[in-house]
């Protein structure tokens, strides 16, 4: 997956979990938890998401990494290819 | 038209699920009312045939006001609104067919449904009961089951949307009648965390995601446990006397996006296992926020806790529901220096919190109660 899928996907998935929040004003180094109003909730179902598309089984020890925009990119780009 | 708050008095009829002529069972969802807390759906006690819709669409009636009429109406079973808590549901009218979300939630031991899933059943407006079998692990419905299942949609549910400023207006006269009448005491405990800690981060290691659970259930399940220890804080206060309650039914603070608060019942929250207890708070904070709620989950709670999460105060002190008699409080987990065998070390902590009504019990049950919080975290294994 290309940076931009990567980018696109997670937006996608918040969106579905915050069907209110604002997308385009998501910025690479915002904590998405403050930026989206998500909760332990809301990130919990975000990772479970993540697992759902992507295959991804993230732990939670990774949970840190997926904090902002630009290092979830980083985390799930190597995620990925692996 | 059933009371769905303390201060509620009325609400407006905005779809029915049924029709003269259907047969309903004891559970069903029949109606949609709105109310200041947004559309909720009606469910029914009884089984019968429904005769006669007496509220059409659209009209707005007091509390009490009988919505429909059942032929040959018996209790199947007791009604989940039933125990001495708020005014139980008036007749109403059921139907046969299941409820007209366009989501069955996932109910741990029975359908087992990825958050994924649900959300592009959703979007889809998927009926997810109609997938018999998925193509996840033991059979759980996955995202592609959702979209393969895309061309067979349900009846669109009807139109649901909370209007905050009316919630707002429910938040105001619920917690101005509580601050009025009920004379409140306040305890604190703070609650050493490390093996709570550490025991959810060896349940969680080996876990997919959607079977990992977050601290909020080990929470839950002690404030539900240590209510067995002091029953005086589980019940309702109602004409002068303090009635209590023989079952469990913790309701589950939710804030809702853009502003206000709502907290549904979880059932027998003492009797549920952890997994059972996350899949309940899920299902309950997505449907909160979608609107689909149901009657009994607003009649039902004896006690309320709230959890303000890891983002939010390191306490928090709570404004009892009426008319119930205790609310209890979960801070933000933060490290601090504690005293351990008399040396600082740092440690995980909680700020647990009791608002109780002092006309049900005084301080000194209060503290029992939140010494077996305290103590039942220290055995997260039990819970």
């Amino acid at each position: 997956m290309t940076d931009a899928e990567i980018r696109a996907l997670i937006l996608e998935l918040i969106g579905e979990i915050a069907p209110e929040a604002d997308l385009a004003s998501a910025r690479d180094q915002d904590d998405l938890r403050e930026a989206f109003d998500l909760d332990s909730m809301d990130f919990a179902n975000f990772v479970v998401a993540l697992h759902d598309r992507l295959g991804v089984n993230i732990p939670e020890v990774h949970y840190n990494r997926l904090f902002t925009l630009e290092r979830a990119i980083d985390y799930l780009r190597d995620a990925v290819a692996q | 038209m059933p009371a769905l708050g303390a201060d509620m008095e009325a609400g407006t009829l905005v779809e029915w699920l049924v029709k003269p002529g259907d047969r309903v069972n004891s559970g069903d969802v029949i109606a949609v009312v709105e109310t200041q807390k947004g559309a909720i759906e009606v469910e029914v006690f009884q089984t019968g045939v429904l005769s006669d819709i007496l509220v059409p669409v659209g009209e707005r009636v007091p509390v009490g006001t009988v919505l429909a009429q059942i032929d040959g109406a018996e209790r199947a079973t007791p009604a989940p609104a039933a125990e001495p808590v708020i005014t139980p549901p008036p007749i109403v009218a059921p139907r046969k067919t299941p409820p007209l979300r366009a989501v069955v939630a996932p109910r741990v031991g029975r359908l087992k449904v990825t958050p994924a899933a649900r959300r592009r059943a959703a979007a889809l407006n998927v009926d997810i009961a109609t997938i018999v079998t998925g193509s996840g692990v033991e059979g759980s419905i996955r995202l592609a089951d959702v979209e393969s299942a895309g061309a067979a949609p349900v009846r669109a549910a009807a139109k649901r949307g909370l209007d905050l400023s009316q919630m707002r207006k429910a938040i105001a006269a619920a917690m101005s009648r509580s601050k009025r009448e009920i004379p409140h005491y306040y305890l604190t405990e703070t609650v050493d965390l490390s093996a709570a800690s550490t025991w959810i981060e060896r349940f969680n290691v080996d876990k997919p995601p959607v079977e990992r659970i977050l601290p909020a259930v080990l929470f839950l399940k002690a404030a539900a446990l240590a209510l067995r220890e002091q029953l005086r804080l589980n019940g309702a206060y109602e004409n002068d006397a303090f009635v209590p309650s023989s079952n469990i039914h913790v309701g589950w603070a939710i804030s809702l996006r853009g502003g206000g608060l709502i907290a549904p019942a979880i059932r027998d929250a003492d009797k549920k296992s952890l997994a059972e207890l996350m899949g309940a708070m899920r299902d309950l904070v997505e449907r909160a926020r979608r609107g689909n709620l149901r009657s009994s989950e607003l009649t039902s709670p004896t006690v309320t806790v709230t959890n303000v999460g890891d983002r939010g105060a390191e306490s928090v002190t709570g404004i009892i529901y009426p008319p119930q008699v205790s609310i209890v409080g979960f801070g933000r987990v933060v490290a601090r220096p504690w005293v351990v065998d008399g040396r600082i070390e740092s440690r995980p902590l909680v700020t647990v919190t009791l608002a109780a009504d002092h006309r049900a019990t005084d301080g000194h049950i209060g503290g029992l109660y939140l010494a077996a919080v305290a103590r039942l975290l220290q055995e997260p294994e039990k819970l």
